[in-house]
């Protein structure tokens, strides 16, 4: 018992080192798309090609000047960016991230817990997440920043319901709600779920973009409407702190993507090659984390090709496409099952 | 109405079709077209590893220019003051001594001589207007400083260093 | 057990606190934090299922939405209007009434019902499924009929009148 608990402490200290490294780098490496994506380098003068860029914006957020407005809700003001992070890091427990690994005999399952109900354990996260948003926005008791928050209130609540609907025709396909499961079903490359289901994944993705009000969707923080939207009054570390949560939160999702239309670890021939199995776990630990950076520059080439919708484009879109054809897509994935259970 | 410069365009703002609102098939364009930014060659240049090839009339910083003897050309006439059209140039003329005469090629020399960068448009009309081949426009940039004082560049700045073949080998041999 | 009387006393510490705090947006946030800790009685309870639902509709919408209202109208203690020594007496009574209720039902379950104790495993997903779709079929379909109700009423109520012209 002692040494299971030990186990999965050190799988959750590096599931959440990577997590935050991850969303270190991920900010070098949206300048650095950013550049490229407008023919120029991006920061390039910290360490070799940049690498150092990410400690010294951290540096920075720490030794700069922490202010907290005279009107603002003291406790809840602080509040705000803590739960953001806390949401944004407790959403990667139940992602698979590899298979077995067979350490001295002991067999060591690479996911932190594997409820039954995982993919709704993640729902009900991602849905707190907004906590952060709406809390840090009224408490900073500034118009803009409440703005902010109300449209992320008003934006996640209505794309979770695309999601959530866009994964029920996913679940009706594989018949199980945990993560390990959906993942383990997608072995080799032809079971991967986004052949059956391209459309699904297609309101998933727009979805996940509306979570983690990435650009087209980020009106909560719309610069050039809401002067910064919810952080519009935050400042050295706090503000480090949302930034840090929108990047662990696309991380998150990523992942999520990665593991749940796109095979997760599983990769093309991975028991025909006659590996022995700690190998072919290292190599879908690997394989997954190219998927999730894969996903995570998609991410990125978004932000910097599309503009920002405006708000009642983004309702509309929320409501009047996705969620009917969230449905549209529950009834043929029912359907089709039905036919392949009846005649084949 | 009649447009005068029959160059009005009426622009029709249908709705949407299907497709259209989809965004789909724009998106996908719009994605296509970042791409191969993001592997076109960048034109940036690097500026401090990395210069571009400087013209050869190209006119930075002035120099105060020595003769063959490592003495001073500089005879403080004052027609580079003279010829200043941004009125940057000052100077103090003074006597050359007996035991001066290794330091100053001529006479009379400038014992103050100061450029005010602030002021100075680099036309290279002091250049022109030398008789002696004294100043010339041959320097780097003029590099930024915090105070204002600090552009008054003095002698100190403006001369060349005395031309020593000593200094030169040590520093190919290094 | 210990656990459990923590827990249990962290959800009705912060009952009463959704009660007796004067600002609006403290109160739902308390009511957040009350929920939160049921969940965690859910799970005590091993009901997955139920504790991760009560998780996503009632702390991750409703009352995100209950927020947004509130964070809308601005609502402090200036605005509060004064209530009537009637409406308390009316509440203090309903209140006496429902507390009645529940003591009574209390003492008519029996422990023994298999639905209440019997299967300890009944919370899980495939469990809860399979009960709801063949025992309660009937009232699941007719709560879901209700909820449909709701949100004809809501969309009717949110739509503008079409004047005839």
């Amino acid at each position: 018992m002692e040494a299971f608990i030990l186990e999965k402490l050190i799988l959750v200290a590096i599931v959440f080192t990577i997590s935050l490294v991850i969303a270190m780098y991920s900010t070098l490496a949206e300048r650095k798309v950013a550049g490229f994506m407008q023919d120029r380098y991006g920061p390039n003068r910290a360490g070799i090609g940049g690498i150092l860029q990410p400690l010294c914006d951290g540096g920075k957020f720490f030794f700069k000047e922490e202010i907290i407005p005279a009107g603002a809700h003291k406790v809840l003001f602080v509040v705000g960016p803590t739960l953001a992070i806390i949401t944004a890091c407790i959403s990667s427990a139940v992602i698979p991230w590899g298979q077995t690994l067979t350490i001295g005999g002991r067999e060591v399952v690479l996911q932190v817990a594997d409820i039954n109900v995982g993919v709704l354990y993640i729902f009900g996260v991602v849905a707190l997440g907004v906590y952060g948003i709406m809390i840090g926005g009224w408490a900073s008791n500034n118009k803009f920043s409440l703005m902010g928050a109300i449209r992320a209130a008003s934006q996640s609540i209505s794309y979770e319901i695309g999601m959530g609907l866009s994964i029920i025709a996913l679940l009706m396909v594989t018949g199980t709600l945990s993560m390990g499961e959906i993942v383990a079903q997608q072995s080799g490359f032809v079971n991967w779920n986004i052949w059956v289901q391209p459309l699904g994944f297609l309101i998933f993705m727009t979805c996940a973009f509306a979570e983690c009000n990435r650009v087209p969707f980020d009106l909560p923080e719309c610069e050039t409407e809401l002067v910064g939207g919810y952080h519009t009054e935050y400042s050295s570390m706090k503000l480090g702190l949302y930034m840090f949560s929108e990047y662990i939160n696309m991380f998150v999702s990523s992942a999520l993507m990665a593991a749940l239309y796109f095979g997760g670890y599983n990769f093309p021939f991975m028991y025909e090659l006659g590996l022995s199995q700690n190998w072919i776990t290292i190599i879908g630990v690997l394989v997954f984390f190219l998927k999730i950076f894969g996903f995570i520059f998609f991410f990125m080439w978004i932000r910097w090709t599309l503009p920002r919708f405006r708000y009642d484009q983004l309702m509309n879109l929320g409501w009047k496409m996705l969620i009917p054809l969230a449905i549209a897509n529950i009834v043929l994935t029912g359907v089709i099952t039905i036919i392949k259970d009846t005649y084949f | 109405m009649q447009s005068l410069s029959n160059r009005k365009k009426v622009i029709e703002q249908k709705p949407m079709t299907f497709w259209e609102r989809m965004y789909l098939p724009a998106i996908a364009k719009g994605l296509g077209i970042t791409i191969r930014h993001f592997f076109k060659k960048i034109p940036t240049v690097k500026y401090p590893e990395e210069q571009r090839p400087y013209s050869k009339n190209f006119r930075g910083q002035h120099s105060l220019k020595r003769d063959e003897q490592g003495r001073e050309r500089c005879t403080a006439c004052g027609l580079c003051a003279l010829s200043c059209p941004a009125e940057a140039i000052t100077m103090v003329a003074a006597e050359r001594t007996k035991d001066e005469l290794h330091l100053y090629r001529e006479e009379k020399y400038a014992a103050v001589y100061e450029i005010n960068m602030l002021r100075c448009i680099f036309c290279g009309l002091c250049e022109e207007a030398c008789p002696k081949e004294a100043i010339y426009l041959d320097g780097p940039h003029v590099t930024a400083e915090y105070l204002r004082k600090d552009f008054i560049y003095g002698k100190d700045k403006l001369v060349e260093p005395v031309f020593d073949i000593k200094n030169l080998k040590q520093e190919t041999t290094n | 057990m210990s656990i459990f009387y923590f827990v249990a006393f962290l959800a009705i510490f912060f009952a009463l606190m959704t009660i007796f705090t004067k600002n609006p947006v403290h109160s739902v946030l308390y009511l957040v934090i009350t929920f939160f800790t049921l969940t965690i009685h859910y799970i005590l309870l091993n009901a997955q299922f139920l504790a991760v639902v009560n998780f996503i509709v009632y702390m991750g919408a409703i009352m995100v939405l209950f927020l947004f209202v509130l964070m809308l109208l601005n609502l402090n203690e200036d605005t509060e209007p004064m209530k009537s020594n009637l409406v308390k007496i009316i509440g203090a009574i309903a209140g006496m009434c429902l507390i009645a209720t529940f003591l009574g039902a209390f003492r008519v379950i029996q422990p023994t019902n298999e639905l209440v104790a019997g299967n300890a495993d009944i919370g899980l997903v495939k469990n809860l499924g399979k009960v709801l779709f063949n025992e309660f079929l009937l009232p699941f379909e007719i709560s879901s009929i209700l909820l449909l109700t709701a949100m004809v009423g809501a969309v009717l109520l949110a739509k503008k009148e079409v004047r005839k012209a």
